[in-house]
């Protein structure tokens, strides 16, 4: 079992991403997830904006990587997170889960993704033709939780 | 000292990164940094008042009864919103 978490400014590659994941010769299923910056409806998104706490959004990431390793059978995780500034359509994170079989894959794949966008310190500032805000936490991402607990 | 860090959004508000409280009692918790905190001017009442405030302790997520201690780092922000 390995975890990899990285919280970085440059870019990722799917394809490294993947390649690295495939390693593990007890791996038969890797599930893979990437976050892109989407364009808004009401209005032009130039980019945005990412901050963190640096140090707490490390070990964030680590403990719910090691979660996941705890509730299903994993051969790897890694999660990437990007911060700074970002433009429409560039990759934000990257989760990448290998597993013997692909069930924990996906349901360990997707639980990462609940607990990251509920208990990893980052936040999102979008830049707009209209000015600058700060992203409003989603009640939806709060409740996706509850099929885990 | 406790070192206490404001992130995002609630940093902007405040005007304020990072702020050193001088540690007079071996009793202090989260609630009552925070009502120090608060007492400051009427713009930290109101900003450090709101319900959706999280806070983490040493870098850990915790409830405002937990108990802080000299040398502690805390650290109040918004609600997260990566992914």
């Amino acid at each position: 079992m390995s975890i990899f978490v990285a919280v970085q400014s440059d870019d990722f590659c799917l394809a490294s991403e993947y390649s690295e994941l495939r390693r593990n010769a007890a791996c038969g299923a890797i599930v893979t997830f990437s976050g892109l910056v989407r364009e808004l409806h009401d209005t032009v998104l130039h980019g945005m904006t990412l901050e963190h706490y640096p140090g707490m959004t490390e070990q964030a990431l680590n403990r719910i990587a090691t979660d996941a390793l705890n509730h299903w059978q994993l051969a790897a995780v890694h999660i990437i997170h990007r911060v700074g500034r970002l433009k429409p359509n560039e990759q934000i994170v990257f989760v990448g889960v290998a597993s013997a079989h692909r069930a924990a894959a996906f349901a360990a794949c997707e639980f990462i993704m609940d607990y990251l966008k509920n208990r990893a310190p980052f936040w999102k500032k979008e830049h707009t033709a209209e000015g600058d805000y700060w992203v409003e936490a989603k009640a939806s991402d709060q409740q996706a939780l509850a099929r885990w607990e | 000292m406790i070192k206490i860090l404001f992130f995002a959004a609630l940093r902007e508000r405040l005007d304020c990164e990072q702020y050193l409280l001088s540690c007079e009692s071996n009793t202090l918790n989260v609630a009552s940094v925070l009502s120090q905190l608060q007492s400051r001017c009427q713009n930290w009442q109101q900003e450090l008042s709101r319900t959706d405030l999280l806070c983490a302790l040493n870098q850990q997520l915790v409830p405002l009864t937990a108990s802080v201690q000299d040398g502690d780092e805390l650290a109040f922000f918004p609600p997260v919103t990566g992914g």
